[in-house]
């Protein structure tokens, strides 16, 4: 489904990716790790389409599409969805309001019809139920005075009704209590199917005791460093990061 | 910001203007040019009392005497008020009794303008539209059942014909002819508006509601209104207006008073979407609008809302005179700027009586190199005791090369008094534009999603339809192509 080659990126002139290679299949949850500052964000940044960040090599299909042509919102209609590590605020919109007129874009862009009030709403009853979001959140302003983890809650709340083909979940358990964490995964569970793929970052791999990954890769200064499966997660928790900081750069391959 | 967002933003701020074509309706227009002989004129044209010609011609003569503004935020036009016509009305001004016999050519005007007069007619009630085309008044509906209730809905000229004692009461008793130069202007040459009555106790059954437009080239427009409610009496009055696109700026200069009695309200709405200008700034309403409210019995309120995204200069301060004790005056406005429109707009609140309660709300948004100002005067007499006002500002900025100022002044000769003030400027966010971007939203339509969300709680204050409408014209107002 995804597929990343040999990728660098910079912002403001610095190089940030150097060189990351990818292969995501539909029905694959994989997790990212790595250190703060290694480049995480960055990634699901570029794949999205934010414009501070530039690719300067490499290629990224989507589907055999080329992502790197299409505006954020056009990557956005073709299936990838970024949940936010930081998602901000915006004041006055209200977040019912705001999703329709995503999901109907969305929609549009498909060939549809804006969808029906009556299916929509019955659609935001579900999803809601599904993540356990309050529906007085739902209808206040997008993010506005949310705590942490109502914003958290919110992403994934708009995950579930976008349906995405590829979802970057970017640190989506930080600030999440455990309760929270379960339900959050439990949704995102939900929603995997044969059809769509995860990519998940995260420093925790209490994470992918819910959130079971098909791989887990270490993101270090810009590269993917080692990959492997759940397993290696149990490792990194166990050791940290240096010993993989120590051997790859003995590599000197960075 | 980064280059893709600079360029989103020029190009929002260089949206045409959507209305911008005439009607092409055979007009009676005054030569052109300013003197005793034009407002004689006007008032004969008008089949005016003796009184009505002095009051106008006493304006004239402090016209004449005074001086143009210079304290405002922008460096005022040249009004050679010698080249402008002064009275202007369809030739032929037919007596209509129905929808058919109005001129197609106007009806098809409103209808580019999306005004829905029909469908309004179909909403049975809700709405009462006297649609005043130029300078006079050619429409007017639901005045029926208004009449059961009491209630007085027409046109000033009307008013001036039918009910000559509640005009000549209340003319002139909020703006004095010698408020400001366009004051004393629209007092000597003032063509047509609209006046509403409501009895005592009347709790006006529909919202009433006006559209103007400008049309004739080179006619400046001077309405007048005049709103009286009477003790206990409540309404709401909308007011919206949208102009076509002319070349040589054109002159607005009204003036609107209204008066609320002992417990009465006065809710005023106003949409304006006057031909704000091409991207040079050629072209465009010059809109220099008087507008106060007087709470002239206990227990009174008045509420002003305004959402301005049109004309090339807008100078306007709603205020409300808070004469009765325990009276009440709102100020909501939304201002939009773009390209190289000015707006300095505001509320003067003037606070006499006790226990004076007043609000100010005011959101200004700029985009292109348009400069949007907020001036707001709060005056609180010596016998205002315990009064208080809150004031909120607040700007927000598109693009680099607006900008945004605010003028708070306050003059307060009570100690008893407490007044709140507070201001803010911000950005829209490229991080506010990616989120919603990255769900798929167009970038220019987040742009009005983010813009509209901004001014909601002024927004909120209109009556549902018109709220509508309202953000409908924000989000045209920043729409354009994206590079
Ligand atoms: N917009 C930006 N402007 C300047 N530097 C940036 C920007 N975005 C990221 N960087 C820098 O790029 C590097 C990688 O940042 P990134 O956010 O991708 O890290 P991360 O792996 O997500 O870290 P964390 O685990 O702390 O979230 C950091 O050094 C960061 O300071
Ligand atoms: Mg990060």
């Amino acid at each position: 489904m995804l597929s990343i080659r040999n990728l660098h990126a910079s912002v403001e002139d610095k190089q940030i990716l150097k060189g990351l290679d990818l292969e995501v299949k539909a029905g694959e949850v994989h997790a990212i790790m790595g250190p703060n500052g290694s480049g995480k964000s960055t990634l699901g940044n570029v794949l999205a389409g934010r414009e501070a960040y530039e690719v300067t090599e490499g290629e990224v299909l989507l589907d055999g599409k080329d992502l790197l042509d299409l505006s954020p919102e056009d990557r956005a209609r073709e299936g990838v969805f970024l949940a936010f590590q930081y998602p901000v605020e915006i004041p006055g919109v209200s977040n019912i309001n705001f999703l329709k007129t995503a999901l109907n874009e969305v929609r549009a862009y498909k060939g549809l019809p804006p969808m029906e009030a009556k299916e929509f709403l019955s659609r935001v009853k579900e999803k809601q139920k599904l993540v356990k979001f309050d529906a007085k959140l739902a209808n206040r302003s997008l993010n506005e005075g949310f705590s942490g983890g109502e914003k958290k809650r919110n992403e994934i709340f708009q995950l579930a009704m976008l349906e995405p083909k590829l979802a970057i979940l970017d640190e989506t358990d930080s600030g999440l209590d455990i309760d929270a964490l379960r339900i959050v995964a439990g949704g995102v569970n939900q929603l995997r199917s044969n059809d769509n793929a995860f990519i998940v970052i995260t420093h925790y791999q209490r994470l992918l005791d819910y959130i079971v990954p098909d791989f887990v890769h270490v993101l270090y200064n810009g590269r993917i460093v080692r990959s492997g499966t759940k397993e290696l997660a149990l490792e990194l928790e166990e050791k940290g990061y240096d010993w993989i900081k120590e051997t790859v750069d003995a590599e000197g391959t960075v | 910001m980064s280059t893709k967002d600079d360029e989103l933003l020029k190009e929002l701020a260089l949206e045409e203007y959507k209305y911008g074509f005439t009607t092409d309706i055979e007009m009676d227009i005054a030569p052109k040019g300013l003197s005793e002989d034009t407002v004689r004129l006007i008032s004969a044209k008008k089949n005016e009392p003796e009184w009505l010609l002095e009051w106008r011609l006493k304006a004239l003569r402090h016209f004449l005497q005074m001086e143009m503004p210079a304290w405002q935020n922008f460096e005022h036009p040249d009004v050679d008020f010698q080249d402008i016509s002064y009275y202007a009305a369809p030739k032929a001004k037919p007596k209509l009794n129905s929808m058919d016999e109005v001129d197609p050519e106007l009806l098809s005007t409103f209808e580019k303008l999306g005004i829905p007069l029909d469908e309004q007619k179909v909403l049975a009630g809700v709405v009462a539209v006297d649609a005043v085309f130029d300078s006079v008044s050619v429409k007017t509906t639901f005045r029926e059942k208004l009449k059961e209730q009491g209630v007085i809905f027409c046109s000033f000229g009307e008013a001036v014909q039918e009910h000559p004692e509640l005009v000549k009461q209340y003319l002139g008793s909020v703006v004095p002819q010698t408020d400001n130069i366009y004051a004393a202007l629209n007092s000597a040459v003032f063509s047509d508006g609209s006046f509403v009555y409501i009895p005592k106790g009347v709790r006006c059954p529909m919202e009433l509601s006006t559209y103007f437009r400008i049309n004739a080239e080179n006619t400046g427009q001077f309405e007048r209104t005049l709103i009286i409610a009477d003790e206990g009496a409540y309404v709401s009055y909308l007011e919206g207006c949208t102009a076509p696109m002319r070349d040589e700026n054109q002159l607005h200069a009204a003036v609107v008073e209204l008066i609320a009695l002992k417990d009465a309200e006065i809710k005023y709405s106003t949409v304006q979407n006057w031909y704000p200008g091409d991207k040079d700034g050629k072209g465009g309403i010059y809109n220099f609008v008087t507008k106060r409210g007087m709470c002239k019995g206990d227990n009174s309120k008045i509420s002003w809302t305004q959402v301005e995204t049109g004309s090339a200069i807008t100078w306007k301060y709603p205020g409300v005179i808070l004469k009765g004790d325990h009276s009440v005056g709102e100020f909501y406005s939304v201002a939009l700027t773009r390209n190289r429109q000015l707006a300095d707009t505001g509320t003067k609140m003037i606070h006499l009586g006790k226990n004076t309660r007043s609000k100010i709300v005011s959101k200004g948004i700029s985009a292109g190199v348009s400069h949007n100002s907020y001036r707001g005067l709060v005056k609180i007499g010596p016998g205002a005791e315990n009064s208080r006002n809150f004031t909120q500002c607040d700007s927000l900025l598109i693009g680099d090369k607006c900008g945004a100022h605010t003028f708070p002044y306050i003059e307060s000769r009570n100690k008893t008094a407490k007044l709140e003030h507070e201001a803010t400027t911000s950005k829209i966010g490229e991080d506010q534009l990616f989120y919603l971007t990255q769900r798929g939203i167009d970038p220019e339509k987040a742009v009005g999603l983010i813009v509209n969300g901004y001014a909601k709680e002024v927004l909120n204050q209109l009556p549902m339809e018109f709220a509508v409408e309202a953000q409908k014209l924000l989000a045209i107002s920043l729409e354009g192509s994206v590079g």
